[in-house]
C-alpha cells in the first residue's frame, strides 16, 4: 500500500518536501542538468545548430530564467529542459537520471510526473472543460477519477476559477485560460514548473497576476524555469538567468543578496 | 490494479466520446458510410430470410415421401401445365409397377375462365381424382382443410371447392360464399366449401373440381399433366425416383441426359430454390461489403484529418505526460466508437427499413407472406463487425498520431 502511486496520498504527500530544506542547505540538489548539449536541425540540405554545446544546471527550488532574443535557441533549450526533445549530442539529467536515451514513452511518463508546463499560447484542449483540462495530466499517471476531480477542484480554487469549472477554454478570457493552464501544470505536483513566455499573450495586468502565481509557487518550494525574451521580466522575478545568444550561453548571472553577479 | 485499469479504459472511452461529441456534424457524416452499409446488410438479410421462408413455404406441399413426374415444359406455370406432350395412361402404368411406388396419382392443372357477378378472370383449376384414396392423398398433400362448407368428394357433380384467396380478395366485387354459383368456361358450378389459408400461393388461388367434370368441361382425353407418386417409405425415395427414371427412359428409348420428362424429388426442388436464394444472398452481402469498406475508408479519412487538425492537441497531451500508447488508445477508441455507433444506428435503420418494406409489400399484395425474421446473431455480428471496421480504419491514423514528436506536434 505504501508504494501504491494511485493512492490518494500520492497527490498530497511528497517525501522530498520533508527533506528539501536539508538538501537545499547542502547545495547538492540539481533537478535538471544539461551537459555539453548540442541540438542540430536539418533544414533541407542545411544543418542548423540551434544549440551548440551548452551547460545548464538548475538547482532544486531555484527560479531560473532562460533569456534570449528569438533565434537564440531558447525554445530549443526549453524543449530539452522540459524533456520534450532529445539532444543531438550531450546528456540531460533529470533528477539525477540520464534521460538522453530514454524512449519517448518513458520520457512522457517522467515528464508528466516531474514537470508542469505553462505555454505562451495556453495550450488548453478545446473540447475539455477547465476542470477536465486540469484532470488530464493525472489521467496519464493513472490516478483514480475521484482523486483527479478533487485535486482539479482544489487547484481551480487556488487560481480563483472555481466558478468557471465547467467552462470550455473558448468561454474564458486569456488571463483565465492561463490560470487554468497554471493549475494544470500543478496537477501532478511536479518538482519543476516550466513556463514558456507565460505572459507573452497577455496584457500587463493579467501578465502580472500570472507572475504573482509563479512567485508564490517558488516561495512554496517549486523550481521555476521561465523562458522569456524580456530582460526586465527575467531581472524582476528570476534568481538565476542564462543569457543565450546564437545557440551558446553568453553569460550566467545570479542574484546574490539582491545584487546581480556574473557567475560564468 | 485490474479494477484501476478498467477504470482507466472507462476514462479513455469518455475522453474519446467527448472528442467525437465535440466534432458533432463531422462525426455523424463519418458514421454515414458505416450505417448505410450496416443498414443495407441488416435490411437485405432480414428481408432475404423472410423471402426465403416465403418461397420455401411454397414447398410445404412436398412431403418427404412424394415424387412428381412431369414432361419437359415449355413455359412458366403450374407443374405440367405447359408441357408439350402430356403424360399418358401408359406412363402411369409403368410408374405404378415400379418397386417402392405405393400409389401414383395422375393430376390435371389447367387455366379456366371464371365469371361471377359479371366479372371474368382466369384461374387455375385442379382436378380431384375419382378414387377416394387418391383424393385423400391430394387433400393431404395440399394440407387442405375447409374453413367454410366442406371438401369435395369424388362423387360430387357440378360442385367446386375454392382456395382461400376467393374469400379474402374481393376480385369479383361481390362476396363468394358457400352455395354461390361460379360460371366456369360457360358452365355453372356450385361452391361447396372454401379451404383455409395455405402457404402455397397457387393452392390459395386454385379451384378444385371433380375429375370427370373437369375432363368434360375442358375436353381432356386420356392425358395427364403430372403424376404424383407416394412412395412406401422415405428411405426408398431416391431409389424409387431413379427406378422410375430408368423405366420411363427405356420405354421411350431415350439416352441419359436427353429425357423429355423429369422426376422431381422434394430435395431437388428445394435445393434448386435454395441455390437461387443463396446467390441472391451472396450478391446482397457483396453489395453490403462494398458499402462497409467505403464506410471504413470514410472513417480512416476522418481520422487522418483529425490527426492533422489535432496535432497541437496531441502535442499538449504528450507534454502533460501522455505516452504513445495513451494517444494510440484514445484515437483507436474514437474510431472504434464511430464504427460502433454507426453499427447500432445502422442496425436500427436496417430493421425499420425491412419492416417498412415487408409492410408495404404485404399490403400491396394483400397477403402476410413476407415476414421479417429478426436474427439476433445477425444484429450482434453486424454491430461487432462495424466496431472492428472502425478500429481497423483508425489503426493507421492512430499510429501516426501516437508517433508524432511532441515538439513537432506542439508547433501545430
Amino acid at each position: 500500500m505504501f508504494f501504491n502511486v494511485k493512492s490518494k496520498n500520492y497527490l498530497y504527500f511528497n517525501y522530498r518536501n520533508l527533506i528539501k530544506p536539508l538538501l537545499l542547505n547542502l547545495n547538492m540538489t540539481e533537478i535538471i542538468n544539461l551537459k555539453k548539449v548540442t541540438k542540430y536541425y536539418h533544414m533541407g540540405d542545411n544543418i542548423v545548430k540551434a544549440l551548440d554545446g551548452i551547460d545548464i544546471k538548475v538547482s532544486l527550488g531555484d527560479f531560473v530564467a532562460i533569456m534570449g532574443p528569438s533565434g537564440s535557441g531558447k525554445s530549443t533549450g526549453m524543449n530539452l529542459v522540459g524533456s520534450l526533445d532529445l539532444p543531438t549530442k550531450g546528456n540531460i539529467f533529470l533528477d539525477g537520471k540520464d534521460i538522453s536515451h530514454l524512449s519517448e514513452s518513458d520520457l512522457a511518463q517522467i515528464r508528466g510526473k516531474k514537470i508542469g508546463f505553462i505555454f505562451q499560447s495556453f495550450n488548453l484542449i478545446p473540447n475539455l472543460t477547465a476542470k477536465e483540462n486540469i484532470m488530464l495530466p493525472m489521467l496519464f499517471q493513472s490516478i483514480e477519477k475521484e482523486d483527479r476531480e478533487a485535486r482539479a477542484e482544489k487547484l481551480l480554487k487556488m487560481v480563483e476559477l472555481e466558478d468557471r469549472m465547467d467552462h470550455f477554454p473558448n468561454q474564458l478570457s486569456g488571463g483565465q485560460q492561463q490560470r487554468v493552464a497554471i493549475a494544470r501544470a500543478l496537477a501532478n505536483d511536479p518538482e519543476v514548473i516550466l513556463a514558456d513566455e507565460p505572459t507573452g499573450n497577455l496584457d500587463t495586468k493579467t501578465g502580472e497576476k500570472v507572475m504573482t502565481f509563479l512567485e508564490k509557487f517558488h516561495k512554496e518550494g517549486k523550481t521555476i524555469i521561465m523562458v522569456t525574451h524580456d530582460p526586465q521580466k527575467a531581472l524582476d522575478h528570476a534568481k538565476t538567468i542564462y543569457w543565450l545568444k546564437d545557440g551558446k550561453i553568453e553569460k550566467v548571472t545570479k542574484k546574490i543578496k539582491n545584487k546581480w553577479k556574473v557567475v560564468r | 490494479m485490474e479494477s484501476g485499469e478498467i477504470n482507466m479504459i472507462r476514462d479513455y472511452i469518455s475522453l474519446a466520446f467527448d472528442n467525437l461529441k465535440h466534432r458533432g456534424l463531422r462525426s455523424w457524416l463519418t458514421m454515414l458510410g458505416i450505417f448505410i452499409g450496416i443498414a443495407a446488410v441488416v435490411a437485405l438479410i432480414s428481408l432475404g430470410q423472410g423471402l426465403q421462408q416465403a418461397v420455401l413455404g411454397q414447398f410445404d406441399a412436398l412431403s418427404a415421401d412424394r415424387l412428381i413426374i412431369q414432361n419437359a415444359e415449355t413455359g412458366f406455370g403450374p407443374p405440367g401445365s405447359t408441357a408439350v406432350t402430356k403424360l399418358t395412361e401408359h406412363d402411369l402404368e409403368i410408374i405404378s409397377r415400379v418397386q417402392g411406388v405405393e400409389i401414383a396419382v395422375p393430376r390435371l392443372i389447367r387455366m379456366g375462365k371464371v365469371e361471377y357477378n359479371k366479372v371474368a378472370s382466369f384461374k387455375y383449376i385442379g382436378d380431384l381424382p375419382d378414387d377416394k384414396e387418391e383424393a385423400a392423398m391430394v387433400y393431404s398433400t395440399m394440407n387442405a382443410k375447409p374453413i367454410e362448407g366442406r371438401l369435395l368428394t369424388p362423387d360430387d357433380r357440378g360442385k367446386i371447392v375454392l382456395g382461400n384467396d376467393f374469400l379474402t380478395q374481393e376480385e369479383f366485387g361481390k362476396d363468394i360464399r358457400v352455395s354461390s354459383k361460379l360460371n366456369i368456361n360457360g358452365k355453372d358450378f356450385e361452391v361447396v366449401g372454401i379451404i383455409g389459408k395455405l402457404n402455397n400461393i397457387i393452392f390459395n388461388s386454385v379451384i378444385i373440381m371433380p375429375r370427370k367434370d373437369m375432363k368434360s368441361l375442358l375436353n381432356i382425353g386420356d392425358e395427364m399433366d403430372t403424376i404424383a407418386v407416394k412412395v412406401s417409405s422415405t428411405d426408398v425415395l431416391v431409389d424409387t425416383a431413379r427406378n422410375i427414371e430408368e423405366r420411363l427412359r427405356r420405354d421411350r428409348n431415350e439416352q441419359v441426359g436427353e429425357e423429355d420428362f423429369t422426376v422431381q424429388t422434394p430435395q431437388q426442388a428445394l435445393s434448386a430454390v435454395n441455390t437461387i436464394l443463396n446467390i441472391v444472398n451472396l450478391i446482397v452481402i457483396g453489395i453490403a461489403a462494398i458499402s462497409l469498406v467505403v464506410g471504413g475508408i470514410g472513417i480512416m479519412n476522418t481520422m487522418y484529418t483529425s490527426v492533422l487538425e489535432r496535432k497541437r492537441e496531441i502535442g499538449i497531451m504528450k507534454a502533460v505526460g501522455a505516452k504513445n500508447s495513451d494517444i494510440l488508445t484514445i484515437f483507436l477508441l474514437e474510431s472504434g466508437l464511430l464504427g460502433l455507433a454507426g453499427g447500432i444506428i445502422g442496425a436500427i435503420i436496417g430493421l425499420s427499413l425491412s419492416f417498412l418494406v415487408s409492410f408495404v409489400a404485404n399490403s400491396y399484395l394483400g397477403t402476410d407472406l413476407l415476414k421479417i425474421i429478426i436474427s439476433y446473431p445477425l444484429l450482434i455480428s453486424a454491430i461487432l463487425f462495424s466496431l472492428i471496421i472502425g478500429a481497423i480504419s483508425g489503426l493507421f491514423p492512430a499510429r501516426q498520431a501516437s508517433q508524432l514528436r511532441p515538439t513537432e506536434a506542439l508547433r501545430g
